[in-house]
């Protein structure tokens, strides 16, 4: 099976992020960058079905030189074969969907893995975008698949309960949290990483359709307050959430 | 003072030569694969390690097994272990750093680090073919547990005085082994124990022993003060029968193998508790931001400053010479043929080379843990003292690395006396070098020729001092003392002392040099760690050498001495008060040891 996946560069959770000089981008000197946490179960579950039905897993990333990165730990998890799509230029969902489908078609993968959404912009856009563009079916927040005989069975997160749908290879699948347990890249399969190739792919310029004006850090939460510790203050508390903070 | 030609530089030599700071190997010179490994290491201990650390303390049974199987699926307990035999023979930087990141969940990290180091290189290293055959593949993937038995009752830091026999029966085909082995790490769980006994009573060897040969057994659990989580027994060999082919190595040469697999041992425990440090140092971080007293975070504090800034000074010192270390040993290794039947032999050289920096490693990285440890709990005050936060754990889980892998005093003791050996055989010309700089010093009224230049100009001429003092206080103790040096133990220790200033101070310098302090935009905050930890070792190094002096010599000889360490102590003073708010303010800026 020719198995796709794609996955994104996204700073570190756990660094702390400024805004840049320009009030639109972050900063990203002294950011650690890591494989998007969804995008690292998309891959899994592309790894998980060629150990099924063999064949070739495919993993491709759209952005600079330090993107990878990030498809080095993919190899070192299993992937077969790396592509990076160049392109240091600002994109929308809408643009990097684009330059994502000429290539997924240009491969021919027949099933194509997205994580829910980077964890960066939390845009949550490409991967149905993708499957739009491509005119593929597409199932999101996948948390269990079943694939046989060219059938797919997914089971999907629904507020308050789960629910399960019937799809047709070639599909997009866009994997949540819950869908498996990634592995870590083993000692051997980051050696071996080192051997595998990153075909690096120029992409054409399209226009975004929507423009980050302005990013900036949410206020400062205010200090609370504390009125008082027994029974006595639950008046002091009702009149100053009616009063000040106005909220009964 | 000469600079460095040869290849590689000898072990110790950094004392009496200047490296130049593009010479010597960093964290920052990690590749893709060492950052990758790290970061596999650190992601597996992270989930799967730290959220069990209670259950791994209280044994629950079956628990650190299984995660050593499941470590060993990711390849990590093969490191070491040879391609031919299913490991993947990486260089000792991919071992150091997988050392550090596994260094940070305590009891465990000692599980592991036996069986991988102990347990296991005495047969990379010193077994036949059908041992390395029968043993590695197991090992390598976590199949089988592995434990060292060097220790005995009666014998600890002196080994060699084990009591252990072994004798081989009439046929030639097994030994017999009668003794009690103690302390034994792993063994409550371990499929094979590397075990030192003494054929006929006199010749030194070493065995593997299966846990299922007759006659062998453990001893019930120890109750330990720290390390709870990992297992310590006795080993109980009633006539233990123990095939001949099990034993390892030549007959009588068993000290041969101690000594050795203690080298490695020494240097990865350097690598291991500065990941310990770490840890800790960003819990105390996080918790100084977050508890407040008077109205402020407490990390606010000058007191809780000078705190951190002292635990992540020492923290990144010690990081810088376990990498540098690390660098060396496997710049010589590299000139070694893995396929060539010599291979076992020429690695140990060349890591033996080095087994003055990893005593100075052992002892100072473990010194250092102690002290982030005990610093970490006085910044969480009352609740560094309840079982609820992580530090009183991280408190005890110390202390045990100052006593094995060799205690510290007798690590101590083995860097002066491997100095001043190695003198004596003419591998390293430090009583050459006392002799010159005594007529030098006697003579000149300062040091000449080429006195450094650039940022860290003063810094160097300091440590350039500190080496003079270093030699002219073992040429004199040597002078003083002839053969019977060995009996001033608090002398020699002093010495030692002053030799591990010197390699930190020189380590933290020329790794910053290398990478932060270009002369046009130089990173204050690296170059503020170079200066305060050069300003504060510089004071100790002057308490050291008065010690020394005063223990060797009296009146007008005393005085001569003084005066020469009093020009060579000649620097300006630095205001660490300013310098080490800065480092801490930069701390608290990143919420986590992130240097
Ligand atoms: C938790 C734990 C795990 C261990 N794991 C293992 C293991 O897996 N395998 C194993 O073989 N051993 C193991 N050991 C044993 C450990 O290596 C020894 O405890 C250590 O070598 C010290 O020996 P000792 O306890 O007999 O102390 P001693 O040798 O009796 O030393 C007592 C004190 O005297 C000092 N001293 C001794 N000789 C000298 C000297 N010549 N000059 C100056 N001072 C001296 C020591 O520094 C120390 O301060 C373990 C120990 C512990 C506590």
């Amino acid at each position: 099976m020719k198995i796709l996946v794609f996955v994104n560069h996204v700073p570190d959770t756990e660094t702390k992020v400024k805004v840049g000089a320009d009030g639109k981008l972050i900063d990203p000197t002294g950011v650690n960058f890591m494989l998007n946490p969804y995008d690292e179960l998309a891959v899994e579950e592309a790894l998980r079905t060629r150990e099924k039905f063999t064949g070739e897993v495919v993993v491709a990333s759209l952005g600079g030189d330090s993107n990878k990165e990030t498809l080095r730990k993919s190899l070192a998890m299993g992937c077969d074969k790396a592509v990076l799509l160049k392109d240091a230029s600002v994109r929308d969902s809408f643009a990097v969907a684009g330059a994502l489908a000429d290539y997924a078609k240009e491969y021919g993968a027949e099933i194509i893995f997205f994580g829910k959404q980077s964890i960066d912009y939390d845009g949550a856009q490409v991967g149905g975008l993708v499957a739009e563009m491509l005119g593929l079916p597409s199932v999101s927040v996948v948390v269990k698949l079943e694939i046989k005989d060219g059938n797919i069975v997914a089971e999907r997160e629904i507020e308050g309960g789960h629910e399960i749908v019937h799809t047709k290879l070639p599909a997009v699948i866009i994997a949540q949290k819950g869908l498996n347990d990634p592995r870590y890249p083993s000692l051997k399969g980051i050696m071996d990483a080192k051997r595998k190739p990153i075909e690096e792919k120029t992409i054409a310029a399209v226009e975004s359709r929507v423009e980050v004006v302005e990013m900036r850090k949410p206020a400062a939460k205010a200090q609370g307050k504390i009125i008082g510790t027994d029974a006595s203050a639950a008046a002091e508390l009702v009149r100053l959430l009616h009063e000040e903070a106005k909220v009964i | 003072m000469e600079t460095s030609s040869s290849t590689y530089m000898k072990g110790g030599s950094f004392l009496l030569q200047e490296t130049d700071a593009t010479e010597i190997f960093t964290p920052e010179d990690f590749n893709e694969q060492h950052h990758m490994i790290a970061q596999t290491t650190d992601d597996f201990i992270e989930k799967e390690i730290l959220p069990h650390i209670h259950e791994i303390d209280e044994q629950q049974e079956g628990l650190s097994v299984s995660l050593m199987k499941k470590v060993g699926k990711i390849g990590l307990l093969s490191i070491d272990v040879p391609e031919e035999y299913g490991g993947m023979g990486l260089d000792k930087t991919s071992s150091m750093l997988v050392a550090e990141h596994v260094g940070k969940s305590g009891s465990w990290a000692v599980t592991f680090s036996a069986h991988t180091g102990i347990g296991t290189l005495p047969i990379v290293y010193f077994g036949t073919e059908e041992q390395k055959k029968k043993y590695l593949p197991k090992l390598g993937s976590g199949e089988w547990i592995s434990s060292y038995s060097l220790s005995e009752p009666g014998s600890g830091s002196d080994a060699l005085a084990a009591r252990t026999t072994a004798t081989l029966s009439a046929d030639g085909k097994f030994y017999t082994l009668n003794g009690t082995k103690m302390w034994l790490t792993n063994a409550g769980f371990a499929d094979v124990y590397i075990t030192f006994a003494k054929i006929d009573g006199e010749k030194f060897s070493a065995f593997i022993v299966e846990k299922g040969f007759p006659g062998v057994s453990t001893a019930p659990e120890e109750k330990k003060l720290g390390i709870k989580g990992s297992s310590t027994r006795q080993l109980l060999l009633d006539n233990a029968k123990v095939p001949a082919e099990n034993l390892l190595g030549e007959i009588g040469r068993g000290h041969i193998i101690a000594f050795n697999i203690l080298n490695v041992g020494r240097f990865k425990l350097g690598a291991s508790v500065i990941g310990a440090a770490k840890k800790t140092i960003t819990e105390a971080v996080v918790y100084a931001k977050a508890r407040k007293q008077f109205n402020q975070p407490i990390a606010q504090f000058g007191l809780i400053k000078q705190k951190l800034a002292d635990m992540a000074i020492l923290t990144y010192v010690g990081e810088s010479m376990v990498y540098r270390t690390a660098g060396l040993i496997d710049h010589i290794l590299e000139s070694v043929d893995k396929k060539s039947p010599e291979a076992s032999k020429k690695t140990l050289k060349g890591i033996e080379e080095y087994a003055i920096e990893c005593s100075i490693i052992k002892v100072m990285c473990s010194e250092t843990l102690d002290f982030v440890v005990d610093e970490a709990v006085q910044i969480y005050g009352g609740y560094g003292y309840s079982e609820e936060y992580p530090v009183a754990r991280a408190y005890r889980d110390s202390r045990i690395n100052r006593i094995f892998e060799g205690t510290n005093e007798i690590n101590r003791l083995l860097i002066s006396v491997m100095l001043l050996k190695r003198s004596m055989k003419g591998e390293l010309g430090l009583l050459t070098a006392a002799q010159q700089l005594a007529n030098d010093l006697l003579s000149m009224p300062s040091s000449g020729n080429g006195e450094p230049e650039g940022i860290f100009a003063s810094e160097q001429k300091m440590i350039a001092n500190a080496k003079k003092i270093a030699v002219m206080t073992s040429g004199a103790a040597a002078q003083k003392y002839m053969d019977k040096l060995t009996d001033e133990q608090e002398v020699l220790a002093h010495i030692s002392d002053i030799v591990m200033e010197v390699y930190a101070m020189e380590s933290v310098l020329l790794r910053v040099k290398k990478h932060y302090a270009s002369d046009d935009k130089p990173n204050e905050l690296y170059v503020n760690i170079v200066r305060t930890f050069v300003n504060d070792a510089m004071a100790r190094v002057e308490i050291y050498s008065r010690g020394i002096l005063s223990a060797i010599a009296e009146g007008d000889m005393l005085r001569t001495y003084l005066t020469v360490l009093k020009r060579l102590m000649k620097y300006e003073p630095l205001n660490t008060v300013i310098t080490k708010r800065a480092i801490a303010d930069a701390l608290i800026e990143k919420d986590r040891y992130d240097l």
